[in-house]
Order: C-alpha cells, then sequence, then structure tokens
C-alpha cells in the first residue's frame, strides 16, 4: 500500500490538497484500485504534462472577462503557470474559463464551443452567473447554471471572483488532473458521451414527476 | 422652457403640451412623423439628436417615448404617443429621420412588438425569432416551458422585413434578403477576440473587402429591465454595475440622480464630492482598458500590460474603499454608502503624480509609432452629422466634432454647482477616423485628471449620505436624467404608478447606438479595419444588450 | 579553430574499417537523422520558453517559472500534452491534404534547419549551392500552408491561407535579393565559403553600406517570413481566430507551432551567417590580441549566440509594434524594399567592381 501512495501524490503533497474532499475521494478510489507501476510512471508523466500545461480559450462573454485579462497581466500574471498561452480556435485549448453570464442564445453556441474543444478538456464555471445564473437568474432569458449545458470541473464563485481566486480555481483543476489516470480504469475523465447519458436521465426523471 | 413651449405650440397649435420633468408632447400615432420632422428641420428647434425611444406598456395601450434633443440650442423635448391595438399594435418609423431609429425602433419591436411602419429593417433585435411573447409587455407569460432553453442552433433567417400600409389600413410584410445571392459571407464572432465580448457580425467580404455588416446582438442579453421592474428602487442600483463595468460608478450616478430627483432627496456635498471623484477615476481606468485592448487587437499586445498598470492602482484605491475590484455598488439612494478609506486622498496623490509620465509613455510607443498611424488615420471616418444622426455620443461623438460631453451640455451634481470653478475642457477633435478617437480618449484621461486635482484636497466634511426613508416609493410620474458614462451619454427612463418598484426602468446606453453604426463606418474597408473600427468605437457588449 | 570535419572522417572512416560503405551511409544517415530530429525538438522547445520569458519582460512580467527551474521544463510539459491531445478529423474536408500539410511544414523547416552550419565542419552536407538549396526548400513551407488553409475548408483558415501566399511569396523576392547580394559580393553559393570568406571581417563590416541595407531588408523579410508580427496577418488572433491552423489540433498543431519557432531560428541563423560571419568569431583588424582572445571561443557558440541576438531582435519586433494591415503588407514589399534592393544589387556590384569594400 505503501508504494501505491507513494505513485499517486508524488508529484503533489497532500498539504496542496487536503479540505478538499473532492480531490481526496479521487484519491481514495485510486489508492484502493491501485496500479500497475510502469503504467503508473507513464500516467505521471502524462498528468504532468497536462497538469503543468493548461491552456485556456479566450472566451469570455462578460464582467469576469475583464478579471480575465487582468489575470493575465502583470500584477497576477498567470504566465508563470503556464497558462497564458490562450488560444483562440477552441481545437487548440485545454480549459475554457467560462467567464460571465450565458444566456439563451448564446447556449447553442456555447455547447459548439465545448464540443470543439479537443479531448481532455475541461470546464471551470467562473462566477455567479456562469454557476447558477447569479444575479440574473429570475431573467426570462439567462441560463440557470452552466452545468445543465456542460459537465464543469471547477466552480469559482465570486461576482466577479478576483483574479487570486481564479488563480486558485486553475489550480484545483490542475491538482485534479494529477489524480486523473490515462490508463487504466480508475479516475477516467468524465466523456461527453457520459454527461449527456446522465442529462437524459435527468430530464427523462424531471418528466416522470 | 417657456419659449420652447410657445414655438412648439405656435407650430403645431393641436398637439397637447405638458411641462412635467421634460417638456412633453402627446402625439397621435398618424401625426407622429410630420411633427418629428418639423421639430429636426425647423431651425429654431433642430432637434437632430434622437437620444432614445422608450417602449411603454400602459396596459390599456401600447405606446413609446421619444426624447429628442437639439444639438444647436441644447434643449429636450418628449413626444408620447400609444395605440390602443394590442394584437396588432403599429406606430409610424422615423427611422428616415434619425438613423439610429431603425436599432431604437427594433429593440422597441423585440421588447413590445411593436411594428413601425417604414421601418427598413424590422427584424427582432436580441432575442430570436422563434421567441414567443414580447418579454416586456405587463402581460408577458414567461413560463419557461414556452421558451426552452435550447441546446438546438436557433434558426435565423437571411431575410429582412419591411412593413407597409396599404389603403385599408393592413399592414403588409414585405421580405426582402440581406445579402445578395453570391456574397461571400463571413462570421465574425460571438465567440471571437476581438468582438469584446460576444457580439456578431455577419460579414459579406468581397476579397479582404467589407461590402456589408449585418450586426447580430442578444448574445448577452439578460433582460436587466424586466428584471428591475420586480425589484425596489434600491435593489435596481447593483444591476448598473454589470452593465457598463467600467463606468459603473457613472451609471450608478445616474440612475441615484434620477431617483433622487423624483423623490426630492438632496444629497449631501461630501457624497457630491466622492461621486465625482469616483465617476472620474473610473473613466481614468475606462480609458487604460480601452488604450491597452485597441492596441492588442492591432497586435501591440505589450501595450495591454502598461495600461492595466494604471488600472490596477485605480482599482486598489477603489477596493479600499468600496469593497470590490469591478462591482462596487457604492453610490446609493442619497449619498454613498460607505465613508472614504483613509488613505484616499493619499492614494488619488500617487496615482495623479504616476499618471502623466504613463500617458507619455503610451504616446511614445504607440500614438507615434508609423504602423499604427497607418492603420488608424482615416480609417472609419465619422462626419459630425453622422455621429449626431447614429447617436453615437462620448469621446467617438466628440473626435468627430460634435461637442456632446453631458458634462457641459447638461452638467449635473458638481459639474453644474461648480460650473465656473471646475476648471477644464471638453475634448473635441474634427478628424472623426479612429486615430481621434483614441487621442480623444487619451486627452480626456488627462482632463479627468484635472478635475480630480482640483476637488482631491476639498473635499468638504459633514454626512456622507442624506437621510432617505427605509421603504422608497416614487410620486406618479416619469423622469429623464442624463449623465455622462465613460462611452457616452446614459439616460434613465424612470415611469413610477406610486409604488415602490418602478413601473418601468429604461436604460438608454451609449454602446447600442456605437454598435449601430459600425455597418455605415467600415463599408468599402477592409476586414482588418473592421477590428480598428470596432476597438477604436470601445462598445461593451452586455452594455448594448443590457 | 577547430575543426569538427577531424571528429567526422574520423568516425567515418572507423566505421568503413569494418562495415561495407553502404553501411555506413545507412548508419551514418540514421545517426543524422536522430540527431537533426533531437536537436530541432530540443532547439524549438527552447525557443518556445525564450519568447515566452522574453515576452514576459517586455510586458514587466515574470513568465513561466513554476514548472521546473525557473520554468524551463514548460515547453515539455506543453509538448507531453500536445503529443496526447485529440486529433479532430473534421468532416466534409480533404482529409489527406489535411493531415499531409503540417508535416509539408514541418519537413519544410527541417530540410533548410539541416544546412546550417554550426561550426567548421560542423554540418550535414556541404555543397557548392548551399544557401539557394536552403532558399528552396524553406519556401516549401508555403505550399503547406497554404494547403492546411484551404483543406480545412473554414472561411477563417481560407483568408489567412490567402493572406499567407500573398506575403510569403512577396518577400520571398526580398529574401532572395538581399542574399543574392551577399552572394555577388561573397562569389561563392557554398555556405561555408560564405563564411569563410568573413574570418578577417564580417559582411556586415567589409560590405559596409550595401551590406547593411541587405541586412536591414533581410531581416525585415525574415520576419515576414516566419509569420511573425507585426507581419503576423496569416494568423492574425484578433482577426481570423487562429488564422490557417485554426482547424489543427493535437500534435498537427503542434508541428506548426514548433515550425514557427525553428524559422525563426533558421532566419535568424541564416543572416548571422551571412551577414555576421556564421561560426567566425568577432575579429577586428590590426588587433591580434584581441582576435586571438576571440578564437578561443567554440564557433558554435559563436554561431547560436548570434542567432539567438537577432532572434531577439525579432521577438522585439513582435512585442513592440503593432500588426499591418494585407494592402499595407504588400505595397510596403513591392514599393519599396523589392525597388532599393534592385538598386543595392546594382550598387554591390560597382562596389565588388572597383573594389571599394575592405
Amino acid at each position: 500500500m505503501e508504494m501505491k501512495d507513494q505513485i499517486t501524490t508524488k508529484s503533489m503533497p497532500y498539504e496542496a490538497f487536503k479540505d478538499n474532499e473532492y480531490i481526496e475521494g479521487l484519491v481514495e478510489e485510486l489508492r484502493a484500485n491501485g496500479t500497475n507501476v510502469l503504467v503508473g510512471v507513464l500516467d505521471d508523466l502524462i498528468n504532468w504534462g497536462r497538469s503543468n500545461s493548461l491552456w485556456p480559450l479566450t472566451f469570455a462573454t462578460s464582467c469576469c472577462g475583464i478579471e480575465f485579462v487582468s489575470l493575465g497581466a502583470a500584477r497576477f500574471d498567470m504566465a508563470r503557470f503556464g497558462w497564458e498561452v490562450a488560444r483562440a480556435s477552441p481545437r487548440q485549448a485545454d480549459f475554457m474559463m467560462v467567464a460571465g453570464t450565458i444566456v439563451h442564445r448564446m447556449v447553442p453556441v456555447f455547447r459548439r464551443l465545448y464540443d470543439q474543444l479537443a479531448e481532455p478538456k475541461y470546464v471551470i464555471a467562473c462566477g455567479g452567473c456562469a454557476i447558477s445564473g447569479g444575479p440574473f437568474r429570475k431573467s426570462y432569458h439567462v441560463a440557470k447554471g452552466i452545468e445543465d449545458i456542460v459537465p464543469v470541473d471547477v466552480f469559482v464563485p465570486g461576482c466577479p471572483p478576483r483574479p487570486e481566486a481564479m488563480i486558485y480555481g486553475i489550480m484545483q483543476l490542475s491538482r485534479k488532473l494529477k489524480v486523473e489516470r490515462f490508463f487504466g480504469g480508475v479516475n477516467r475523465q468524465e466523456k461527453a458521451s457520459d454527461f449527456e447519458a446522465i442529462q437524459r436521465a435527468k430530464t427523462s426523471a424531471e418528466g416522470c414527476e | 422652457m417657456a419659449n420652447l413651449q410657445e414655438k412648439i405650440s405656435s407650430l403645431f397649435p393641436t398637439v397637447k403640451i405638458e411641462e412635467a420633468d421634460t417638456l412633453t408632447l402627446t402625439l397621435e400615432p398618424a401625426q407622429l412623423h410630420d411633427v418629428c420632422k418639423k421639430l429636426r428641420d425647423d431651425s429654431e428647434l433642430a432637434f437632430d439628436y434622437l437620444e432614445t425611444i422608450v417602449g411603454m406598456d400602459w396596459t390599456e395601450s401600447l405606446g413609446c417615448v421619444y426624447f429628442l434633443n437639439s444639438t444647436v440650442h441644447g434643449h429636450t423635448v418628449s413626444i408620447r404617443t400609444s395605440t390602443t391595438d394590442r394584437e396588432n399594435p403599429h406606430l409610424p418609423s422615423v427611422a428616415d429621420l434619425w438613423a439610429v431609429a431603425v436599432t431604437f425602433e427594433r429593440e422597441v419591436y423585440d421588447f413590445f412588438g411593436i411594428i413601425f411602419i417604414g421601418n427598413p429593417d424590422m427584424r427582432r433585435l436580441f432575442l430570436n425569432i422563434d421567441w414567443k411573447g414580447y418579454p416586456l409587455r405587463k402581460d408577458y407569460n414567461d413560463d419557461p416551458a414556452l421558451n426552452p432553453c435550447s441546446m438546438e442552433n436557433e434558426r435565423q433567417s437571411d431575410d429582412t422585413c419591411v412593413y407597409t400600409l396599404d389603403e385599408d389600413g393592413k399592414v403588409l410584410k414585405n421580405e426582402t434578403p440581406i445579402f445578395a445571392a453570391d456574397d461571400f459571407v463571413v462570421n465574425i464572432g460571438p465567440q471571437h477576440p476581438a468582438t469584446h465580448g460576444v457580439l456578431r457580425f455577419r460579414t459579406a467580404l468581397d476579397g479582404e473587402t467589407i461590402k456589408k455588416i449585418d450586426v447580430y446582438m442578444g448574445y448577452i442579453h439578460r433582460g436587466v429591465e424586466k428584471l428591475c421592474e420586480n425589484l425596489t428602487y434600491f435593489q435596481t442600483l447593483h444591476y448598473m454595475d454589470r452593465l457598463d463595468y467600467f463606468s459603473a460608478h457613472n451609471y450608478h450616478h445616474g440612475l441615484c440622480m434620477c431617483i433622487e430627483k423624483a423623490a426630492g432627496i438632496e444629497v449631501p456635498e461630501r457624497a457630491q464630492y466622492i461621486r465625482v471623484i469616483m465617476d472620474e477615476l473610473s473613466r481614468i481606468a475606462s480609458h487604460c482598458l480601452f488604450i491597452g485592448t485597441f492596441c492588442m487587437d492591432l497586435g501591440a499586445t505589450t501595450m495591454l500590460f502598461y495600461t492595466l498598470r494604471v488600472r490596477e492602482q485605480i482599482l486598489d484605491i477603489m477596493d479600499k474603499t468600496c469593497g470590490a475590484r469591478m462591482t462596487f455598488n457604492y453610490d446609493c439612494i442619497g449619498g454613498v454608502l460607505a465613508d472614504l478609506d483613509q488613505d484616499f486622498v493619499k492614494d488619488v496623490k500617487a496615482l495623479l503624480a504616476v499618471l502623466p509620465d504613463n500617458i507619455k509613455e503610451y504616446n511614445k510607443i504607440f500614438t507615434g509609432n508609423i504602423i499604427a498611424k497607418n492603420r488608424m488615420e482615416g480609417v472609419g471616418v465619422l462626419s459630425r452629422e453622422d455621429a449626431i444622426a447614429y447617436g453615437c455620443t462620448g469621446p467617438t461623438g466628440r473626435a468627430s466634432g460634435w461637442a456632446c460631453d453631458v458634462r457641459k451640455t447638461h452638467p449635473y451634481c458638481l459639474y453644474a454647482t461648480m460650473k465656473d470653478t471646475l476648471k477644464w475642457d471638453e475634448v473635441v477633435m474634427t478628424e472623426g477616423d479612429s486615430m481621434a478617437r483614441f487621442k480623444a480618449r487619451i486627452a480626456e484621461m488627462e482632463q479627468s485628471a484635472r478635475i480630480i486635482e482640483q476637488l482631491i484636497d476639498n473635499i468638504p466634511s459633514g454626512d456622507y449620505c442624506a437621510k432617505v426613508p427605509k421603504v422608497l416609493k416614487l410620486p406618479k410620474g416619469n423622469w429623464w436624467t442624463v449623465v455622462e458614462g465613460c462611452r457616452g451619454l446614459f439616460g434613465v427612463y424612470i415611469e413610477s404608478d406610486g409604488g415602490a418598484n418602478p413601473y418601468r426602468l429604461k436604460l438608454a446606453t451609449p454602446c447600442l447606438p456605437l454598435a449601430a453604426a459600425v455597418d455605415h463606418m467600415t463599408a468599402g474597408q477592409k476586414i482588418a479595419d473592421l477590428i480598428t473600427i470596432g476597438g477604436s468605437l470601445d462598445y461593451i457588449v452586455p452594455d448594448m444588450d443590457r | 579553430m577547430f575543426d569538427f570535419s577531424i571528429v567526422t572522417d574520423w568516425f567515418n572512416n572507423f566505421l568503413g574499417g569494418f562495415l561495407p560503405s553502404w553501411l555506413v551511409t545507412v548508419i551514418e544517415c540514421i545517426g543524422i537523422g536522430i540527431g537533426l530530429l533531437l536537436v530541432y525538438a530540443l532547439l524549438a522547445l527552447f525557443y518556445i520558453y525564450y519568447e515566452r520569458k522574453l515576452c514576459a519582460a517586455f510586458q514587466c512580467r515574470l513568465g513561466p517559472n513554476r514548472v521546473g527551474p525557473w520554468g524551463l521544463l514548460q515547453s515539455f510539459a506543453d509538448m507531453f500534452k500536445i503529443l496526447i491531445k485529440e486529433l479532430i478529423s473534421l468532416e466534409k474536408t480533404d482529409k489527406f491534404l489535411f493531415a499531409l500539410a503540417p508535416y509539408l511544414v514541418i519537413i519544410a523547416s527541417m530540410l533548410a534547419f539541416a544546412v546550417l552550419p554550426w561550426g567548421k565542419g560542423l554540418q550535414i552536407i556541404d555543397f557548392n549551392i548551399g544557401i539557394f538549396f536552403l532558399i528552396a526548400v524553406s519556401s516549401i513551407g508555403v505550399l503547406g500552408i497554404l494547403l492546411a488553409g484551404w483543406s480545412s475548408n473554414n472561411k477563417f483558415t481560407l483568408i489567412g491561407a490567402m493572406r499567407s501566399g500573398a506575403q510569403m511569396v512577396s518577400y520571398e523576392l526580398s529574401i532572395g535579393l538581399s542574399v543574392l547580394t551577399m552572394v555577388a559580393f561573397a562569389g561563392t553559393m557554398s555556405i561555408t565559403g560564405i563564411v569563410e570568406a568573413q574570418s578577417n571581417l564580417w559582411f556586415i563590416f567589409s560590405g559596409h553600406i550595401p551590406a547593411i541595407i541587405a541586412f536591414v531588408i533581410y531581416m525585415i523579410a525574415g520576419t515576414a517570413e516566419t509569420n511573425r508580427g507585426p507581419f503576423d496577418l496569416p494568423e492574425a488572433e484578433s482577426e481570423l481566430t487562429a488564422g490557417y491552423h485554426t482547424e489543427y489540433s493535437g500534435i498537427h498543431f503542434g508541428f506548426f507551432y514548433l515550425a514557427e519557432y525553428l524559422n525563426l531560428f533558421i532566419v535568424s541563423g541564416v543572416a548571422s551567417l551571412l551577414f555576421l560571419g556564421g561560426w567566425m568569431p568577432l575579429h577586428i583588424p590590426g588587433l591580434d590580441g584581441f582576435n586571438h582572445i576571440m578564437d578561443y571561443i567554440p564557433g558554435v557558440f559563436w554561431f547560436i549566440g548570434k542567432a539567438f541576438l537577432l532572434s531577439f531582435v525579432i521577438i522585439w519586433f513582435k512585442w513592440t509594434f503593432p500588426r499591418l494591415r494585407i494592402d499595407q503588407l504588400l505595397s510596403l514589399e513591392w514599393k519599396y524594399l523589392l525597388p532599393i534592393n534592385l538598386v543595392n544589387l546594382v550598387l554591390m556590384v560597382i562596389i565588388i567592381v572597383s573594389g571599394f569594400h575592405f
């Protein structure tokens, strides 16, 4: 068991994610199932690459987008972590920082953007509007959170979240990637098709009520 | 005002004129076009600027309130007209008199379903064509089942429609295609790095040359005006931060002033000082970001980092006093929410000390650059007449030679009370091209600094907020207030039925007219110029979509 | 100066001692191929890091500093990620051409990279038309970019590709002419010959006015050739999303990304060998002591140092200037650079004929 412990959390000290039930759960699962040493080493290499190279998609709809610009500026400088390669084309980006309100007209566009991202892809819901609709929740034209549209990996609350919070959010994503596995059957990334199945189940359940 | 009233009543003896918050003309729809034409063309009236069209639902009738302004004489008049037909409401269009009316009327159509006869482009503006109902009507059914949030691509039409009346008074619909059949149409946006948000241009190209642009909005339409109708006046304020998030203070200021005017609340002098200083600080911050993003659009990314340096410094000042970096929610009815931070004066002085050097640096890096000159000079020229017709206010209008600064034309707050002692110049340029718009903003930063410099040492002591009742009810009536946001004229129209919620709250934002002028300005230019022009107009998409 | 060909000759003879000559050639080819790939990849990754750090410095930032010491491993992490990223296959495209395009681009830059001399005798092949070969193969890249833009079946990429085609074909002229100017001065097309001719004094000094003009034009045209700012129209982010490679993902995009940075190295490498003496140390006639000290620094360092310095200038351009518009870009080439270049060539010939050079 000790050996396995080392493999799974080598790249990340426990202090980095303690008090995060979600990541702890992932680590537990990983430990319980274990992996083969060779595959584990390969996985570590891949995870190291993935978690250290997160390229955002330049996507912003409103206020949070401006804070995202501030995040890139000299004061907060996300380039330190290697996140500054903001790609304008979704094909080349790794994660999408959903910064701002998503309204009905934007929903299909947003979903298509998500579909255009190349796997593995991640979504950070940034700010109240993206999480739940925020101050505009009661509006006739605002989607009540993006969770119903795409699978979300990290939520960053705030209106808008301060750049520090955004840095923390992306770091949480990076931590999550460190315990994800490319090979083997444990902790694989939730695929878009799985998400759709869950959503379908959800809507049909609602339909029954 | 009395003079104006006499003049108008002598011209139109049949029209009902009343003197309320603004001079109000109440018209029959049939008269509307003629009266408007005379109001615009008569040299003593010269109402050449249409500030906004407010759609109204007075339950028994649907109608519009037009706010007209004269750039020659400076007076304002409002025109009310209504139709009782709720099934098939229609009014005559004034789109041939003021170019910006095309877009305003589309907005009214979208929200209230009023058809404007003769408008050349009578499509919905923000909502998709299959949207059921007209959301700002009082009897709108907001059941989500009617208008579900769909992941399917929205249906869109390549045709626009024009409505005409036949002899029997029946409305006829004529559809015409927007683009020619063999046009090469490129879709720029809504997700595109240069549209500053989620705006979409359907661009017909001939090689690299733009033939026509169809501006497609609504990708961030959040229905703020409808939301406000169900909130108390105190609650409506916080949406002002989220429209044009760079002029949060200015927009707050405008809405507060309108409510204070209606409720008859006197704002303490200290609060007025604080408000004006905050307005001007946010103007500097906003123009800083403009310079940065504009240069980034042109490919000079580094400028963004230099300008954000100053912006961060201003945000720090705001952060200390207001507790937030962007959504300050600081101005409140009767004054401001909290007193200034103890370091405020010191911090502002530190900012003023570094600002001139920074501006010099921006000019050195960018303004004098030969490539930048080639990219900006003579690109997207907007003449003074067009600026007025399209209602392009703010630095855009002033760069075209239209002295439209509300702080000078309709002074408010300290700009009115200290009109003679407060020394600052309105920046007016004549070229009207992208370079002029860029330079106008840099010059405005200097002027704002000048205003702050004069005020910062003289902030009077005293209350920072007046006594305001916990439950605020406005008397029956309507009020119209304009302030100068960072991008131009911001107008607030409140109609109250005497309750604690506004019956109708209309926010006339400066960015909608700017977007409406894009097609006019880009025709015949290159794709790269679209980016220059869009950047130099500096529109904020949530501000135009609301 | 240490002649590296001693090592290679020894190796060749050593292998030839117990292996048939065809096998020797095969082994050498494979060895060189692997070495080339390795150096290519490492250099490109280092260049990505180099640019990101420099860009950060221009923008008062720190740049990558979390992954590895001083962030040195940042671009390696990027490459690992890009290698296992999904390759999106598009419908309604010409799949063969779509897949071929990135390989064309990277092969073109790799071939050009192969003929660069790194030091005395340290080059893969030295033939008498080396510089001509270099110009020829580096133009294959345009084909790849055009194919990429066209086969993606996307309007943005198409516009990007067309821009790129117009731009590269035009600026190829300037590059060719300024290279021709220097070839005329050196009297040879062999790369080694050109470098050897500068052993006493670099061409930029000995050829004075026409050489400086040619150098400036070469740097401008070279920046345009590599599609970098202020000439980055084919991939102008704020106009065309990502230009011709909008639809590419994963390692296919990685190829474009690597090739872009390697082209930067090639352009500055060629500039350094044409104008700044390639791997020749800095010699000042008359100062023998100084020249002698300079000789102690190995040629490889001279070459890389010069190339990095010139790349620094090109990166400096990018992060300072705004982008040109397509018509301005073309008029700059056809109305200014090309006529100046032609006159410069005549001037150079006159100077050579009259012997008015150092």
